[in-house]
């Protein structure tokens, strides 16, 4: 690699050739201040807060995009640089509403941080305010383009990450806005409702719908019976809401904290991800055995699933038809659990807390409602679970660590690493490694299916028999396969795909990570939270799925045997065919 | 107003399936696609995006971008008879703008709407190539010149006597 030499504030620094003056700055330990960059992600010089002089140059020049040459010189600290950042964000404040006390982003937004590290005290223009209607009509997202600063991160994480490409910018000049074409509502057209926007959003335009008050009510109401479940990502994500290292494992203290909200059970999602595990894997023998339609492919991703509704329903008989851990938590607690426990479903009032925004559309699917009842009554993310703790003013970091309530709250380790993307599938080669060769598996670890490569392969020995599995994780890198699949190219026993970046740790309800920090992190935020989930599942007792002695009892006391006659009722689901585009033209 | 005879649209539909062709392995051709549509069918509605997204596999976000970026794209459908009031700085200056009003006025709606009935839209523009003749205003492509506001009556009055003679 060709390397030049550049002085960034007087100091020496050698850089790759092609780096930009922001990652020579990095290198050389300067943190430009930035609002539209985003690392990996966007990088188009639109904001101009990051300005910087350059030696030689006419104009200030902003640093994200101007390339490095040799012996260039760079002052980012001048007075007429700080003037020249000071003047764009109080350009940007001018149209900006200042509700910075009651906004979502308050403390974690990074204009409003910008404004204090730049030292503004007076928004000096005043002029005219966008008015724009908010989009509150999808269960999941919200988008408030009043808020918006034109950055564009949203619209290149959902091109570039995701490929799906809903939003885009819309107009010129101060009616310049972004939103999808036509400015639909998100509700009515083919986003997944994955979240990756918000994740990418400096500041409040984009967020969650808020179902906390929901919750607050429910817990508030004495014939209600509430019960929660948190999903294997939770337990990782919701550590950097209190302050506790990114990556750290907060099962005991997240079970604590759930339980001083007023939760009458606290439960594991963990302990359906094993149980998802017996359906699908079950379907997955049934499927090679019986010669089933093959690839078979996971359905716990919800915004994957809607993802292949609406750009691949002619393929739908790829996916597994069992829910995903979420949805068959809900069927048993109002079937099984009610029994058990001799709680009448009607009063049971069933939470979920989830690393994601689509969870929170796939809990009102329709067919949802297998147990007579609306199986899952209400999902929040993991910022909104983190935001009721504050409210009560408990400090998730100084609860004691404990366990979660019976019959529904062990889970395996395989059930753990559900979180991270090849989690799934590691999961599952652990349980139909043993049920098909009648063998104990010596080595649980399936390396080749970890880590953040976005299409990862694997063939696996099943004594003697030779299993081609894929990973995949972001909707970008699932359109590649699902183009294989559809070409009949994918000559797969078993893929997993997931929707979020790194799975469910990167998904969109979990704490938002800021640009700053991904610039410094040494290696991405989603690969240290999916560390922190292997972790976790080395150090748990149980490491496959259908050792876990609650999913014995479960098939034993009630569902039979994976893929019986009531597990197909309750733990099964059905997809939808969806539309890309409205297109008239078409019918 | 669009054309609602299938057959009619579904001619149309060719005639942009022949321009996508000639562009389609052209980058950076979206803008041409897109003029040439809007002279097929008039304007650009959400189905006609839709369609050009399909076909030249861009996002319909991105289309929508470009269509609503430049002025002389629309997604509402023109009039039969399409009004163009010059509103550049040499008809500007010589009272343009209380043309643009008279028109508003005879016509019952706004700049950048089409009549109920679809016979009648308005637009702006910025220069005609016809300073010489300011204040100016165009209909379907003909021009007219030197105007006061109370020529404009007799000029309406002309298109819905050709419509009722038609």
């Amino acid at each position: 690699m060709e390397m030049v030499n550049v002085i960034i504030d007087g100091k020496a620094v050698e850089v790759e050739k092609g780096s930009t003056v922001l990652q020579a700055a990095q290198k050389a330990g300067v943190h430009i201040p930035t609002l539209c960059y985003l690392k990996d992600v966007n990088a188009i010089g639109a904001c101009r807060v990051c300005l910087v002089e350059v030696k030689g140059a006419k104009a200030l020049q902003p640093s994200c995009v101007y390339p490095v040459s040799e012996g260039l010189e760079v002052h980012t600290n001048t007075a007429k640089v700080r003037e020249a950042r000071k003047a764009v964000v109080e350009l940007l404040l001018s149209n900006h509403p200042a509700d910075c006390l009651t906004c979502v982003r308050s403390g974690n937004c990074e204009l409003q941080s910008l404004a204090r590290q730049l030292g503004i005290r007076e928004i000096r223009f005043e002029g005219e305010k966008n008015t724009f209607p908010i989009d509150d009509r999808s269960l999941a997202i919200v988008r408030d383009p009043n808020k918006c600063i034109l950055c564009r991160r949203c619209i290149a994480t959902c091109q570039k990450v995701q490929g799906v490409s809903i939003l885009g910018t819309i107009n010129r000049g101060f009616n310049s806005t972004v939103g999808p074409a036509f400015m639909h509502p998100l509700d009515d057209i083919n986003c997944a409702l994955c979240g990756q926007c918000i994740n990418a959003c400096p500041v409040g335009a984009l967020s969650e719908k808020d179902d906390t008050a929901k919750v607050w009510d429910a817990l508030a109401d004495e014939n209600k019976h509430c019960v929660v479940q948190f999903s294997p990502a939770v337990r990782i994500a919701i550590s950097e809401e209190f302050g506790i290292p990114m990556g750290a494992i907060s099962t005991g203290k997240t079970v604590a904290a759930l339980r001083r909200l007023g939760f009458d059970k606290v439960f594991d999602t963990n302990w359906s991800a094993d149980l998802t595990i017996m359906e699908e894997g079950t379907e997955l023998l049934h499927r090679i055995q019986n010669g089933g339609v093959l690839p078979q492919i996971t359905s716990c991703s919800p915004g994957w699933i809607k993802y292949c509704e609406h750009h691949y329903p002619d393929q739908l008989d790829h996916l597994s038809s069992a829910k995903s851990p979420q949805q068959m938590f809900g069927a048993i607690v109002k079937t099984y659990y009610a029994q058990k426990a001799g709680v009448d479903p009607a009063t049971i009032f069933s939470c979920s807390v989830m690393p994601c925004t689509a969870k929170k559309y796939e809990c009102a699917r329709p067919e949802m409602n297998s147990s007579g009842y609306r199986d899952v009554d209400c999902v929040i993310t993991v910022r909104e679970v983190a935001r009721m703790i504050r409210q009560t003013g408990i400090n998730l970091a100084e609860l004691p660590e404990e366990e979660c309530d019976s019959p529904l709250g062990v889970g395996t380790g395989a059930g753990t690493i559900f979180g991270a993307t090849g989690g799934v599938m590691e999961a599952a080669l652990r349980t139909v490694y043993e049920v098909v060769t009648g063998k104990t598996l010596e080595k649980v670890d399936f390396e080749e299916v970890r880590g953040m490569e976005g299409i990862k392969e694997a063939t696996v020995d099943l004594d003697g028999t030779p299993v081609k599995v894929a990973v995949v994780h972001t909707l970008a890198n699932a359109k590649k396969m699902m183009d294989k699949v559809r070409a009949g190219e994918a000559d797969y026993a078993f893929i997993e795909i997931m929707a979020c970046p790194g799975g469910c740790v990167g998904g969109g309800g979990t704490p938002i990570v800021n640009s700053l920090t991904r610039t410094i992190l040494p290696t991405d935020y989603r690969a240290i939270r999916g560390l922190g989930l292997y972790e976790d599942d080395k150090n748990l007792p149980l490491r496959k799925s259908h050792e876990n002695p609650f999913i014995k009892a479960v098939y034993a006391e009630f569902l039979g045997e994976p893929l019986s006659h009531k597990s197909h009722e309750l733990l099964h689901t059905t997809y939808t065919p969806r539309i890309k585009y409205n297109l008239n033209w078409n019918k | 107003m669009a054309c609602t005879c299938n057959a009619h649209n579904q001619e149309k539909y060719q005639q942009l399936d022949a321009v996508i062709a000639e562009y389609i392995d052209q980058p950076g051709s979206l803008i041409n696609v897109l003029h040439k549509a809007q002279g097929i069918f008039g304007y650009l509605p959400e189905e006609v995006q839709a369609y050009i997204a399909e076909k030249m596999d861009i996002p319909l976000s991105e289309i929508y971008g470009v269509v609503t970026f430049y002025a002389l794209f629309t997604t509402e459908p023109k009039g039969k008879y399409n009004f163009n009031v010059c509103l550049g700085t040499a008809c500007y200056v010589k009272g343009s703008g209380k043309i643009l009003e008279r028109v508003e006025k005879e016509l019952g709606i706004k700049l950048n709407e089409t009549s109920a009935d679809g016979l009648f839209s308005i637009e702006a523009c910025r220069c005609v190539g016809a300073c010489g003749l300011a204040p100016v205003m165009t209909v379907n492509g003909e021009v007219y010149g030197r105007l006061t506001p109370d020529k404009v009556p007799a000029i309406i009055q002309k298109y819905k006597d050709l419509e009722a003679n038609n």
